[in-house]
């Protein structure tokens, strides 16, 4: 049945491992991808209480606010377990329901993002205001950006499961998107607790 | 019957030469090309060093300015690191590491091509500044402020860098993924890790610090690049920032990229030293391990670039100590090669004599390496000529070395053409000669306080001799390249008659036709052991080759012999054309494709659109070309996912 399909769906037996391809290559973009956010978080902690004009970070940020996206957000792992679960299972139904569920609480998420950014904004923190604003906008920013990648990627394969090219066949290429959706979640995770949780 | 299995598809996929190459996804063709493509930059930073030194050559010299002078310094060092050194060892990944490992190509052929044009555009884009007399000019080290504000750095120059590198970036980390999954995934059967070459470990090792490395510097550029557009102020002291945060940054990344460019040469020398010492390599899983401790160390010891920017007695003595460990399995490594040395029947081609240079070169750079440990030494040759010596022992007489004995080594297997020994040798004398001129004064100069970035010096400093004799070296070197030119033009006037095995090579390469056919293996080999063609040869008791063996041709200079020492021999291993096999249904060539270069125009487009935002004529266009830039990448990013690679697996 495999024949039929398009795309990197090697045959998992045939390589050396017995992993494919396309899973270990995502293992070890996701080792890489966490010395990425390490230089970002270690230059935002290097510079953490270092602004010499406000807003301060104690005077601006809105924690039970960024607590309920924050758990938007892992929800959304949550989401795509079951996502997986039903395509490995081959219920294809469940499988879209979930997964839309997994991109509906991401882009909540980001909303959420949005309208912190905006308020802050409001508030006279800007990129250029302070070492605050400049390493908690880009911080936060490239965490924003790797989540809206994972939208784009999950609604991708929620067309083509639609028009019949993905199929409980290709499981696997669910588990690899999950990979790194649940990544960008522990990102978080480290970032919330960092940035907003430890007091200033 | 698998000749013609694959004349149909190449027929299928008959193009244009032209066309050909832009959309290969053929691992060695792709890394043919990085081999030109990184000697072509390799001979513009040689001129680059040749204006440098006709600078120097006299004191008080005024034939470069110094605003041509830092350009021209800054390229240097930039290209020979990002243009020359990785792409060169990419060159010999790309064509080897598959033929080693016993594979049909990498595991990412498309993802190979985008590295490839990736690399070529995002080069392109950075050299480009000379047309604009704006090639960038902060040294290839990019300190921040100087790099990160706009009241330092106005013009282009640093733009240019920024995005020429974020580009390169992306080729190098999409190269490393390829190559991490390929060498774990994709060995032969029998092909265990430990039985890998050697330089097949060292790939592999490599790639692994790409991966965790190259991030660092990619988070650097990314806060240069905002501080310079939207006025962000990670490296402004005026807003608290500090610029020691860029240099952290930056050897975070820079010091496991000296390894990143080291350790595939010395996988190189663990295979050529075998070859024609005749004996296997001696203490394997020592090499092997000593490769991992230096990959592991390498990212402890970043801070000893910066001794003297003040970070205290604390760090400076912990970096000091990290920074000696990290000496003795690199030590370990030299008394291996010796080892392999030791008492083998020594074959003195021009790879061996590379190879041999290698060694000693390479330890004479090791030692002053060891020397700038100590803290307080390194307070008095920071920022010197002993600095420049000793980082040209390591890199010149080091990976351009090793890559010379490569190409010396491989140059057959890869273009079916020997190069002509004598004239091999004539090169590599001359290279030793003039390399060592070159660079062993400066060790004296450094000592006598000249500083290294600086476009001219006084006469009466006592450093006019050494400075003459110095350029006359320089000159020598480039005179050498030119014999090797010759040599290759030659090599291309012959016949391809190269033999499948013209060394009496001891890994899977040798094995097949030069050069090889484009489906490699026509049956997927079965490895018995460590040098697991040699087994194939002569069994796998016999562990040191025959000594009475008359010497390969190659030591006699004439490549006419066809070379086959392989009574017993195993089927599948046939040196000529293939013969019918079983299973030849199932080879399979990926088609070629025009996403990756795509692809790769599209970021290439993204980096130009943001040099053109910070341009005082074109800057209205900056963000639109950014946008079609994007716009290109998601499309050939579709396209790449949608397009069939499958079709012809049941052909």
């Amino acid at each position: 049945m495999s024949s039929t399909t398009v795309g990197h769906a090697p045959e998992a037996h045939a390589t050396t491992t017995g992993i494919s391809h396309n899973k270990m290559m995502m293992w070890a973009f996701l080792a890489s991808d966490c010395m990425f956010f390490g230089s970002l978080i270690w230059v935002y902690m290097a510079y953490r209480g270092r602004s010499i004009q406000g807003p301060y970070p104690h005077e601006i940020l809105n924690i039970p606010f960024t607590s309920v996206s924050a758990a938007v957000l892992l929800l959304s792992s949550l989401a795509m377990v079951l996502a997986l679960h039903g395509i490995q299972h081959g219920n294809m139904r469940r499988f879209r329901v979930w997964l839309g569920a997994t991109a509906a609480l991401g882009a909540l998420f980001l909303g959420g993002q949005y309208f912190e950014f905006t308020e802050f904004y409001h508030h006279g923190l800007s990129l250029q205001q302070n070492l605050f604003g400049t390493t908690f906008f880009v911080l936060t920013g490239f965490h924003g950006t790797h989540v809206g990648i994972g939208i784009i990627w999950l609604v991708t394969l929620i067309l083509l499961s639609l028009f019949g090219r993905l199929t409980p066949a290709n499981a696997e290429r669910v588990e690899i998107a999950g990979l790194y959706w649940h990544f960008v979640d522990i990102v978080w995770i480290v970032i919330f607790t960092l940035v907003y949780l430890i007091p200033y | 019957m698998v000749e013609s299995a694959l004349k149909l598809e190449r027929a299928r996929y008959e193009r244009s030469a032209l066309v050909e190459w832009l959309t290969t996804v053929d691992h060695k063709k792709i890394g043919i090309l990085y081999f030109w493509t990184s000697i072509v930059f390799l001979l513009i930073a040689g001129f680059l060093a040749l204006l440098i030194r006709t600078q120097l050559i006299v004191p008080g010299n005024t034939f470069l300015g110094p605003e041509t002078y830092n350009q021209v310094f800054t390229m240097h060092g930039t290209m020979m690191v990002f243009f020359v050194g990785m792409p060169l060892n990419a060159a010999f990944f790309n064509f080897f590491v598959p033929l080693m490992i016993g594979a049909r190509d990498v595991a990412f052929p498309r993802l190979n091509a985008f590295s490839y044009w990736a690399f070529l555009l995002g080069s392109l884009l950075m050299l480009s500044g000379f047309l604009f007399g704006a090639a960038p000019d902060g040294g290839w080290f990019g300190y921040a402020n100087l790099t990160s504000s706009r009241l330092y750095s106005p013009g282009l120059n640093i733009d240019f860098w920024v995005m020429g590198l974020q580009v390169l970036g992306v080729a190098s980390l999409a190269s490393a993924l390829n190559f991490f999954v390929t060498i774990v995934n994709m060995r032969a059967p029998g092909m265990s890790l430990m039985r890998m070459p050697v330089f097949v470990w060292m790939t592999l090792i490599t790639a692994i610090l790409i991966l965790l490395a190259f991030p660092s510097l990619t988070v650097g550029l990314f806060m240069i690049m905002f501080d310079r557009y939207f006025g962000t102020n990670f490296f402004n002291p005026a807003a608290g920032g500090d610029p020691v945060i860029w240099q952290h940054l930056f050897w975070i990344f820079g010091h496991p990229e000296v390894y990143i460019l080291i350790l595939p040469p010395m996988g190189m020398i663990s295979e050529i030293l075998p070859t024609f010492s005749r004996k296997p390599l001696f203490g394997y899983t020592f090499v092997v391990f000593a490769g991992m401790g230096i990959a592991f160390l390498s990212f402890g010891v970043w801070a000893h670039h910066m001794f003297a920017v003040g970070m205290g007695p604390v760090p400076n003595a912990v970096f000091a100590t990290t920074t000696m460990l990290i000496a003795i399995p690199t030590g370990v490594k030299i008394f291996n090669w010796l080892g392999t040395l030791w008492g083998g029947s020594i074959r003195m081609t021009t790879a061996l004599l590379f190879a041999a240079a290698f060694i000693s070169m390479f330890t004479i750079g090791g030692i002053s390496g060891v020397m700038h440990a100590s803290v307080p030494i390194d307070y008095w040759q920071t920022d010197s000529y002993f600095v420049v010596a000793h980082f040209h022992y390591v890199l010149f007489g080091g990976l351009v070395f090793a890559v010379l004995a490569a190409t010396y080594y491989w140059f057959p297997k890869m273009f079916g053409r020997m190069l002509d020994e004598r004239l091999g040798k004539l090169h590599f004398v001359l290279t030793l000669i003039g390399f060592n001129l070159t660079f062993f004064p400066m060790h004296f100069l450094g000592i006598d306080g000249m500083p290294r970035r600086i476009y001219t010096y006084s006469a009466g400093m006592g450093w006019d001799v050494w400075n003459l004799v110095i350029s006359i070296g320089g000159y020598l070197t480039a005179l050498s390249f030119l014999v090797f030119l010759y040599n290759v033009v030659r090599a291309f006037q012959r016949p391809a008659d190269a033999p499948a095995d013209p060394w009496d090579g001891r890994t899977l390469e040798w094995a097949i036709p030069s050069p090889p056919p484009a489906y490699n293996f026509d049956v997927v080999p079965v490895v018995r052991g460590r040098d697991a063609f040699w087994i194939e040869k002569y069994g796998a008791e016999q562990v040191v080759g025959p000594t009475a063996e008359p010497h390969g041709p190659a030591s006699g200079g004439s490549p006419q012999r066809s070379h086959n020492p392989n009574p017993g021999q195993h089927a599948g291993h046939g040196q000529g054309a293939p013969s019918g096999h079983g299973g030849q249904a199932h080879i399979h060539l990926p088609p070629p494709s025009w996403f990756p270069l795509a692809t790769a125009i599209g970021l290439t487009l993204m980096g130009t659109g943001m040099v053109m935002h910070a341009s005082d004529t074109l800057g209205s266009l900056g963000f639109p070309v950014v946008g079609l830039g994007i716009a290109v990448v998601v499309v050939s990013l579709l396209g790449w996912t949608f397009e069939p690679i499958h079709e012809q697996a049941h052909a």
